[in-house]
């Protein structure tokens, strides 16, 4: 049971074969077992889950159970969920339980989903290896001395592990498509404002996304079906009509036009990933699809770029955890600089606050013109590069990581080395395109991703592209050694 | 040495809409703390901002008010900075591209003095919540009711030249919001604040001396007094060799003095930055025409029309426009006593004088305007003496009741029975023999001055009620008739 798809559980509700309540059971008896293996989970949510599962049961009894009824979900953690702890994984938010869903938590508990916990990740997002989270990391199903990627590496971890059939994750330069890439499973980052992202932890402002990873395109389409969509809350949600991402997935892919990036290629690039990468758009060619080179001339001032924007974002954002209403306080502060220095000092790990000194060092007076601004002129040429490229062609391929999952601990005392993780990913946060990971081959027995990358709205057409090759491949329904179902 | 003032004020103005500026949540004043403010505007994590198209709205009606250019894109930005009353640890305003650009005002002083002030620009941002410092045992108090409600800061050039053009100028900007109908005008509450940019140099010194700004000045009259003892301090200090230092200062009224808050040197470095969660703020013209249509009559305007419909001088004129709720009134009151010189002279003279010592505004009165116009009627159809009613008044403003209902009570009905009056004015004279004999004596042209004594006699015996015009005629016939 376990090793099914959110499909396949969909089809056996539908056909009685277990009950919402009972695949309820199922998975939170597993996690319970499995859980200490990966650390994926860092809330269970027993209660509600058998509440929502039960709920799930009745309407389904009733008539009334559309495609994600009584199918369990995880979120995680910085969607906030009501009642329930939405730490960030931070020591800042320990103590917080949230008043109020995010949107694209109550969409997906008004589509009948059942919410089984709440997942790791990096603290507030910031990290490519869920190293930086206050409750330890996430690790590898596939090689549990590796990282799972980040910042939504327990999400990837808990669908790897099959301890969740569906998660939500979020994308700032990567955090949904380089966790799904080194776990082996399909993670897609929307275009930005196609979710809403009130209620989502702000990391990055004008770069964060949320969206579905799961172990198929199929699955993440039907995810995508209930979190997509203009939300009123959000001013930056696009105003744009919702549509059925599942439509089109069996569409053909004879014509299709293929873009690779010259510059995804260079020599630094794992031998054994971008092997794996030239073998799955030979089969697309298969598929019928046509390639041509193209090119992205500044990729490379993306990692710069991205390290000044995100991090200028943050420490704004960060700067309402102040001890004052909510989350972490120190313990007797003296006076209110005393308040502040100390809760913040305490409350924050390291990656976090470097990030805010970063920010707040490029946004200082004097430093604004030379960083923020010169940083969102390289944005605009990165957004160029893409728009002109995908003049020319449908789509854009490559490599979603430079290298397979590492070990832990293997660059936490280096950060450029970790940045350097989301070469290829971060770019589209810049851009603001939508990016989908899919498992497309192997090295060292560790996963590889194909990064498949469309423009704007395109999300349809991308989860098309990845469902037309899982229906062609087999790398999707792998199962890491050690994990049984 | 002779010295010029130099002032440019930033007045904050908190704009009427029914909800915050980026959340749902109320701005209604006076609220038990902390009971309006929502996920939003406690900076929930997770939370976003909304922008009130309302506050947009009020904006441009202002822009227009003031011959000021529209920003058809305007951006809000983030003002970075730690305070216990700043949820998010930011402020949302605008910065680079305000919602209005430069524009005008004209004023004149109670002198006579007038002046065209620009107008640098305005723009919306979000107030903040309030610290309080008492009642909590060595800690504070934050009531984050406030936090967020809408604001138009809008900022002078340094055009104003004494602390009497600064106040005129606030005035006139408190008479354009008001009339706009997009603020309250409520200074005691806070709905305007004003800071006021202050500095002296040498007369005819083009450069511009080093300037301190005054704080969160809420009071006309406060205005004049801070910038008055402001001067007189910058001044002192230079003379004595001193140097006047750029800083932040409050000016404390129970002392009349000012004092240093903070410096150039310890102010923050706001970092401003475009905030990611709102989207530029883009209008077109015809967005803009649409607002000039609802433009009411403004200040100016209704002044010019106070002096050709009513007659009014311009400086009656002025002051009865200055207050949008006062000029509201004053024409409800000439419409009803058909006297607009009248009508002019009670709104600014007794309604004025008890307003301002009972520290009241006019749009609470206890004497309204329909109260008014019935008494202005009693003077004219001679009911009662312009004396009287203004004990009528006095009733009216402690007790209530109209006019004729206080007249009838309190028997202060006009006599104007000649035939008593005769008699009353008989006795006055049978019974002041001396005042009659120096009447008699006295030149026929300086008699005229002493009927008043006799007048003084006859309203006192008969509790001020008789006709003035009466007595006199009556009076004048019967002690000359003595004369012959």
């Amino acid at each position: 049971m376990f090793d099914k798809t959110l499909a396949e559980l969909a089809q056996g509700l539908e056909r009685g074969d277990f009950s919402s309540t009972e695949l309820a059971q199922a998975y939170l008896q597993r996690i319970g077992n499995l859980n200490s293996q990966y650390n994926a989970f860092i809330t269970l949510t027993e209660e509600q889950a058998l509440a929502q599962a039960k709920a799930a049961d009745e309407a389904r009894a009733a008539g009334n159970a559309g495609a994600l009824c009584g199918l369990p979900i995880a979120h995680k953690d910085l969607f906030c969920t009501q009642g329930v702890r939405t730490s960030s994984a931070s020591k800042m938010l320990d103590n917080f339980v949230s008043p109020y869903d995010a949107t694209i938590v109550n969409r997906l508990k008004n589509a009948g989903t059942v919410m089984l916990g709440k997942l790791n990740m990096d603290e507030f997002a910031m990290g490519s290896s869920n190293e930086s989270s206050f409750y330890g990391p996430a690790r590898n199903p596939w090689d549990t001395e590796r990282v799972p990627g980040g910042s939504s590496g327990g999400s990837a971890a808990a669908v790897a592990a099959r301890l969740t059939p569906a998660a939500t994750g979020s994308d700032t330069g990567g955090s949904i498509r380089q966790p799904a890439a080194l776990c082996g499973i399909t993670g897609l980052k929307p275009t930005y404002g196609r979710v809403s992202r009130y209620g989502m932890i702000a990391f990055a402002s004008s770069l964060d996304q949320a969206g579905p990873m799961a172990r198929t395109a199929e699955d993440c389409a039907m995810i995508l079906n209930a979190m997509a969509g203009f939300d009123a809350l959000d001013s930056t949600s696009a105003e744009r009509d919702t549509e059925d991402y599942t439509a089109d997935l069996n569409q053909p892919l004879s014509g299709l036009k293929i873009g690779l990036p010259k510059e995804y290629f260079s020599d630094t690039l794992d031998a054994g990933i971008a092997e794996q990468v030239r073998n799955a758009v030979t089969e697309f060619e298969k598929l019928g699809a046509t390639v041509k080179e193209v090119s992205l001339p500044n990729t490379e001032l993306s990692i710069p770029a991205y390290y000044i924007i995100a991090p200028a974002e943050a420490s704004s954002n960060l700067s309402r955890f102040d001890g004052v209403r909510y989350g972490y306080r120190c313990a007797d502060p003296v006076d209110l600089e005393d308040l502040y220095k100390r809760s913040r000092g305490e409350g924050f790990g390291p990656e976090v606050k470097r990030r805010i000194m970063v920010g707040t060092y490029a946004l200082s007076a004097g430093y604004y013109d030379a960083y923020y601004r010169k940083a969102q002129q390289i944005r605009r040429m990165i957004q160029q590069d893409f728009i002109a490229a995908l003049n020319d062609v449908d789509v854009i391929m490559g490599p979603t990581t430079p290298h397979p999952a590492f070990k832990l601990g293997e660059k936490s005392s280096d950060p450029v080395s970790m940045y350097m993780e989301d070469i290829f990913t971060l770019s589209l946060n810049l851009a603001g395109l939508p990016g989908i990971s899919v498992p497309c081959g192997q090295t060292q027995g560790l996963p590889v991703g194909l990064q498949i990358i469309g423009n704007y709205f395109a999300e349809a057409k991308l989860l098309n592209i990845a469902h037309q090759f899982q229906q062609a491949t087999d790398w999707h329904k792998q199962i890491p050694a050690g994990v049984e179902v | 040495m002779e010295w010029e003032v130099v002032i440019g004020l930033e007045i904050h103005v908190q704009l009427a809409t029914k909800t915050k500026i980026f959340s749902g949540a109320s701005t209604a004043f006076g609220a038990e703390p902390n009971t309006q403010a929502c996920a939003v505007d406690l900076a929930l994590p997770g939370t976003l901002p909304v922008f009130n198209e309302n506050a947009l709205r009020m904006a441009v009606m202002f822009g227009l008010a003031v011959n000021a250019e529209i920003g058809k894109r305007s951006v809000f930005e983030r003002k970075n900075y730690f305070y216990p009353d700043l949820p998010k640890g930011y402020q949302t305003t605008q910065l680079a591209e305000p919602i209005v650009g430069p524009g005008y005002v004209d004023i004149e002083t109670e002198e006579g003095v007038q002046r065209r002030v620009r107008l640098h620009h305005a723009h919306l941002e979000e107030d903040a919540g309030k610290s309080l410092h008492e009642d909590f045992h060595g800690m504070s108090g934050i009531d984050l009711n406030r936090a967020g409600t809408p604001l138009v800061e809008i900022v002078s050039e340094p055009d104003m030249r004494s602390s009497r053009e600064a106040a005129a100028y606030a005035r006139k900007i408190h008479a354009i919001v008001t009339t706009l109908g997009i603020c309250d005008g409520n200074m005691a509450e806070g709905s305007m604040r004003c800071d006021c940019n202050v500095s002296v140099r040498p007369k005819g010194e083009e450069k511009l001396g080093t300037r301190t700004e005054l704080k969160n000045i809420n009071s006309f009259r406060f205005i004049e007094r801070a910038i008055d003892t402001e001067v007189a301090r910058q001044i002192d200090l230079i003379e004595d060799g001193g140097t006047v230092v750029q800083e932040t200062r409050l000016y404390d009224p129970d002392k009349n003095e000012t004092r240093s808050m903070r410096s150039k040197e310890e102010a923050n470095d706001y970092r401003y930055f475009p905030c990611p969660d709102l989207l530029p703020v883009v209008i077109d013209d015809s967005y803009i025409e649409a607002i000039r249509k609802t433009l009411p009559e403004l200040p100016d305007a209704r002044r010019d029309r106070f002096m050709s419909e009513y007659n009014l001088s311009e400086y009656d004129a002025g002051v009865l426009s200055g207050y949008s709720a006062q000029a509201d009134y004053y024409e409800q009151v000439v419409k009803l006593s058909g006297d607009a010189k009248l009508s002019a002279n009670w709104v600014m003279g007794e309604l004025a004088k008890y307003l301002n010592q009972n520290d009241t505004d006019i749009k609470q009165s206890p004497v309204s305007a329909e109260q008014l116009g019935g008494l202005l009627v009693r003077i004219k159809d001679n009911t009662i003496s312009g004396n009287i009613a203004k004990k009528v008044f006095e009733i009216m403003w402690s007790k209530g009741g109209s006019a004729d209902e206080i007249i009838e009570a309190e028997g202060l009905k006009q006599v104007t029975d000649t035939g008593a009056i005769e008699k009353i004015v008989d006795d006055v004279i049978a019974s002041c023999t001396k005042q009659v004999d120096q009447y008699k004596a006295a030149e026929p042209e300086k008699r005229g001055k002493m009927i008043g004594f006799f007048m003084g006699q006859v309203m006192k015996a008969t509790g001020g009620k008789a006709n003035p015009g009466a007595v006199t005629g009556i009076l004048k016939q019967k002690l000359d008739a003595l004369c012959d």
